[in-house]
């Protein structure tokens, strides 16, 4: 039962540490002695390195060290692993190629770091990097993803630079109804590439005690103990109880902090190596070359439906860019983030995805925010407005007509997953009515009146969160189960700290946790601290990404809270002679039943650690509880996004007029915050449909390496938000809880690019829709018009 | 960023003669084009002369028909300028659309019209209203100041004092911005007046040029229709993510029908 506190929006206790300068993030920390880094990285593509002479470097004014791939090698420190493996129609396993930390041989990006220099002063390394003589043999670089599989083999384990070749759903039911269907809808679509940009670039410390012959690294981590696991278990760095990790405060991750990078592995590596604590922080350059990019897709669909537009299958094929080397999480983003959640919220029968990975001469792409799920989104939600166009049918009502209804629930989908619950028809009317989509035809005929062009379109997304039953996850090729942990520790006097296995780089945990927390227990919230981030302090946990902190982590803290009550209920019945079950806990107090004694939350604290009247020979004194959270099912958040734009069909300018998003998260425990995550992800959703794009030229150079050109969402390129809910509370978490971090940023970009569409009068157009792009396709269209009349 | 001596001179002549001494010297104004480049370490002068300490380089000042503002005025400071608001209200708007509140708030006019960018702003107002670059050696008409793609007449050693605009007609300035950057993809400044029209356009070449097309069809005809049917010579024109040649061409046209139809 989740009880009073909950729903309510309180102002974020982090917050007065952010705005005032108290943060303290890893670039803050400086160690006694100090010493710093500086990679040196290839500045071309591919290539084979002919030669390295570190002697001029290592000899230059404060130079402790230059060490290279070679010594990597020597010192036995293994590849940076895939943590996912896929297995391919075959029933291959994925062909993955050996990250090493530093390149020993060959270059496969630009950007790739190959030696790293050590020195006093930042200032030096970067001096005597320059010193450092490399020669190298270049060659050919793949480049896009639609040429990678016929392009030069980048590495020798990795033939048609093809990693696997995976499908899901059933092939020949798929097919046999596309063609026997009234209509299909067909549609090719790229899914463009994005470069993250925290606002907080990565930053990396290591620190060797040589006394207890332990290293602790400090680094921007979305999930401290899973980069511990991977540079213990599979990189060799250390013994496992010989790494502590420790991520302080973190400036945004939005997935590209979740991975092991070269980095932090070798200032860890080097920092013991040399007996000397070493620092590395990203300059945006860095960030831009190196930081895992997100997306990155070519895909075809096929839509089949019946004469009354019933969705009856859906194919699709999908090329992804895994870049030149598979990242952490990179195959499962494709795969188990991307095909299952082709289904939508939609109950077309046969669905079936194939989906090959693909390696370029590109820094390599995983998780960004939504992984998989926006690119199945974008796909989904694009060809069933093309199809409503085809079908000359209501966009929206197309989409009602085919949702799963209420009662449908719990549904299995055909492709592998099974949705708890949703009430689609809820959002999508909400949501109509928030973006008065009855007013919409009058306020076209004002923009025309204007000389402007104006359109709405509309997004039905569902997501996958709460990452993940393990099982599930380990049947599909998981290397860790995703369960979270989670530890209540009351103090003496009543008030708690909170240790979570999650990580909070933005969200508000040390809010939406201590409100969760403090609910439960009848506390004030300021009564409860909220620690993450440091493997020296909590249990094992799992970290935060695909939203799965608060159905998670969140549902571990609810458990350990529920411990806290029960033991605080002997205790109490122990006090008050009376049986712990005649003893009832609301509001802070332990109540005996029909009678008038209690006692306070704080004076059963203080009982349990000053146990002068104590049954000890039954229960052990203290009152500390930890649990650990295995989720039964994913969560399943759903809603609608209706965008309106207005173009400027003079200049190609496109201007977002007016945004819907309603959205169900289940239960939710701070409005504000959700509104706050709902905002940020439809910025970055727009950022994608209107802004971003990340491009390589065709030798494999970053032409967007800066933002001079990379355009970021500024919030003068934004309207107001109108943000509602909806909701269905999960069925099967404790919090009720489905996560709300990636829906913004799911749902959003086809919402744009369709309303793009609808207010161009065309079928499609490529994100993203820049004023170019839109003039472009303006210029296009009406010479297509030309020639057809 | 290399190591570097920093100066500060207090005089003009200091500065000049530091120059005279130094390696491989370099002035510095409000930084905010020069530094970035220091930081990536495409620039690497052994001295920076940083001009912050003359007063002979500093404010606005009207004489007559004549506006006067010293090389290192703020971008800032420009846009807030009464004197250049009630003189040249274009200017004033140009100056408030250049980069964000930091970039105005350090970014000088010399320095802007020193580095010519072929996608600045100012540039296209010097141009488009005859103004004179007046340095420590002479006094340079805009029609000649600038010569190409961050070229521009000036010698080594030689300093902006000032910028001076005549102030006569009605002028205005509009940008269309580089999604990205927000530097001009194009600028169209146009300045009317008893003698003519003047046409300025920066962003979209390789440097700023005066559309002699445009001054002469509106020089008969102030209209927006006036421009129909006029192509631009493009083979100097600047092609990028952002924006391809025909849309460059495409972007003069529309935008300076947009400055006439805010100025009939
Ligand atoms: C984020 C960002 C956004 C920007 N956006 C815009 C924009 O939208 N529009 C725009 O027009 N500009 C823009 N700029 C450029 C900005 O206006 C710069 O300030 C300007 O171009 C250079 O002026 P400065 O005073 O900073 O010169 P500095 O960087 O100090 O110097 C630039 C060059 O001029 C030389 N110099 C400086 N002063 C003199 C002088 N008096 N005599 C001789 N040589 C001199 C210097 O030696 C140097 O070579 C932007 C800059 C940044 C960083």
């Amino acid at each position: 039962m989740v009880a009073k506190n909950i729903g309510e929006p309180v102002l974020r206790k982090e917050d007065a540490r952010f705005i005032t300068g108290k943060g303290n993030y890893t670039d803050d920390i400086n160690l006694r002695g100090q010493a710093h880094a500086f990679f040196v990285r290839a500045p071309v593509a591919r290539a084979m390195i002919t030669s390295l002479d570190c002697s001029a470097a290592e000899a230059a004014d404060g130079v402790v060290a230059v060490l290279t791939g070679a010594q990597v090698a020597e010192d036995g420190l293994g590849s940076l692993p895939c943590g996912w493996m896929v297995l391919s129609k075959d029933g291959s396993e994925m062909k993955q190629p050996p990250h090493p930390p530093l390149a020993a041989d060959r270059i496969n990006y630009s950007g790739e770091p190959f030696a790293v220099v050590i020195a006093d002063t930042l200032q030096q390394a970067r001096d005597a990097a320059e010193l450092v003589e490399v020669e190298f043999d270049e060659l050919d670089a793949v480049v896009s993803v639609a040429d990678a599989q016929s392009g030069p083999q980048i590495h020798p384990e990795v033939p048609d630079n093809t990693n696997y070749d995976w499908e899901l759903g059933e092939r020949d039911e798929t097919l046999k109804a596309i063609e026997n269907a009234h209509h299909v809808t067909r549609l090719s679509l790229v899914n463009n590439r994005l470069i993250p940009n925290a606002i907080e670039p990565r930053a990396a410390i290591g620190d060797y005690n040589s006394g207890t012959d332990e290293i602790t690294l400090y680094t921007t981590s979305q999930n401290p103990h899973l980069a511990r696991l991977v540079l213990t278990a599979f990189v060799q760095l250390a013994p496992e109880h010989k790494l502590r990790i420790i991520a302080p405060d973190v400036g945004g991750g939005f997935g590209s902090k979740i991975f092991i990078y070269s980095e932090e592995t070798v200032v860890a590596w080097a920092a013991r190596k040399l007996d000397l604590p070493i620092k590395w922080t990203a300059d945006r350059s860095e960030s831009f070359l190196t930081d895992a990019h997100g997306r990155d897709h070519v895909s075809e669909a096929e839509l089949a439906m019946d004469e009354n537009g019933n969705f009856l299958a859906l194919r699709v094929k999908t090329l992804a860019n895994m870049g030149a080397y598979l990242s952490t999480f990179a195959s499962a983003v494709p795969t188990y983030l991307y095909g299952t959640l082709l289904a939508g919220q939609y109950k077309t029968p046969n669905v079936y995805v194939e989906v090959q990975a693909v390696m370029t001469n590109t820094a390599p792409v995983d998780a960004y925010r939504g992984a998989g799920r926006p690119e199945a989104t974008y796909l989904l939600e694009r060809i069933v407005e093309i199809a409503a166009q085809e079908m000359n049918m209501d966009p929206a009502e197309l989409r009602r007509k085919n949702f799963i209804q209420p009662e449908d629930f719990p549904y299995q989908t055909p492709v592998a997953l099974e949705y708890d619950i949703g009430d689609y028809e809820a959002s999508l009317d909400k949501a109509l009515a928030m973006a008065d989509y009855a007013g919409f035809s009058a306020r076209r005929e004002a923009s025309v009146a204007e000389g402007k062009l104006r359109g709405i379109g509309f997004s039905c997304y569902i997501e996958a969160c709460g990452l993940a039953p393990s099982q599930v996850a380990g049947s599909l090729g998981a290397g860790v189960g995703l369960w979270e942990s989670g530890e209540v520790r009351v103090n003496p006097t009543g008030s708690v700290t909170v240790m979570t296995g999650s990580h909070s780089h933005g969200q508000g945990h040390e809010t939406t946790f201590a409100q969760l927390v403090a609910s439960q227990l009848g506390i004030s919230i300021d009564d409860v601290e909220v620690i993450h981030g440091d493997t020296g302090k909590m249990d094992f946990g799992m970290g935060t990404y695909g939203s799965r902190s608060l159905s998670v982590g969140g549902s571990a803290l609810m458990k350990a809270a529920d411990k806290i009550v029960a033991k605080g209920k002997k205790i109490a019945g122990h006090l008050m002679d009376a049986k712990s079950e005649d003893i009832d806990f609301d509001d802070g107090e332990f109540k005996v039943r029909e009678s008038n004694l209690s006692k306070t939350f704080q004076e059963i604290a203080f009982a349990a650690y000053v146990p002068h009247d104590y049954p000890l020979e039954e229960l052990e004194p203290g009152l500390t509880e930890k649990a650990f959270y295995d989720p039964a099912n994913f969560t399943y958040p759903a809603g609608t996004h209706i965008c309106e734009v207005e173009i400027d069909p003079d200049t190609g300018v496109t201007s977002v007029v007016k945004f819907t998003a309603v959205d169900d998260f289940g239960t939710i425990i701070n409005p504000m915050i959700v509104e706050g995550q709902v905002h940020g992800g439809i910025a970055q959703g727009i950022g994608q449909a209107m802004l971003e794009h990340g491009i390589y030229d065709e030798t494999g150079q970053l032409q967007t390496g800066s933002f001079m050109d990379y355009c970021m969402p500024r919030a003068d390129d934004l309207p107001n938000f109108d943000v509602g809910m909806t909701t269905t509370v999960c069925t099967h978490n404790p919090v009720g809880a489905k996560g709300c971090g990636e829906a913004g940023a799911i749902g959003s970009p086809p919402a744009v690019i369709n309303a793009i569409t609808n207010a161009l009068g065309v079928r499609e157009i490529d994100m993203p829709a820049t004023p170019l792009n839109v003039w472009q396709t303006l210029q296009n269209a009406t010479h297509e018009d030309a020639r057809g009349e | 960023m290399y190591n570097f001596n920093y100066h500060c001179p207090s005089s003009l002549q200091e500065a000049e003669s530091l120059y005279a001494k130094s390696e491989d010297p370099m002035f510095l104004a409000g930084g905010h084009t020069l530094l970035p480049t220091m930081k990536q370490r495409l620039n690497a002068p052994t001295d920076l002369i940083d001009l912050a300490g003359l007063t002979e380089l500093a404010g606005i000042s009207r004489e007559g028909d004549v506006l006067q503002i010293g090389a290192y005025t703020r971008h800032a400071d420009v846009a807030a300028s009464e004197l250049v608001q009630a003189a040249i209200p274009a200017l004033a708007k140009l100056a408030r659309g250049i980069g964000d509140t930091q970039v105005r708030n350090r970014g000088t006019i010399g320095g802007s019209v020193a580095n010519n960018d072929p996608a600045a702003d100012y540039p296209a107002a010097l141009l488009g209203l005859g103004a004179t670059v007046v340095t420590t050696k002479r006094a340079v008409p805009a029609d000649e100041f600038f010569v190409d793609m961050f070229e521009t007449v000036l010698e080594e050693g030689e300093i902006i004092t000032a910028v001076t605009f005549p102030v006569k007609g009605d002028a205005e300035y509009i940008k269309f911005a580089n999604p990205a950057s927000r530097y001009a993809t194009v600028g169209v400044f146009i300045n009317r007046h008893n003698d003519g029209v003047r046409v300025a356009i920066t962003g979209a070449a390789s440097s700023v040029f005066r559309c002699s097309e445009y001054e002469a069809a509106l020089s008969s005809s102030f209209a927006e229709s006036a421009l129909n049917g006029i192509t631009l010579r493009t083979d100097n024109f600047n092609e990028d993510l952002h924006a391809s040649v025909d849309y460059r061409a495409h972007l003069c046209a529309v935008i300076a029908k947009r400055v006439i139809a805010s100025m009939v």
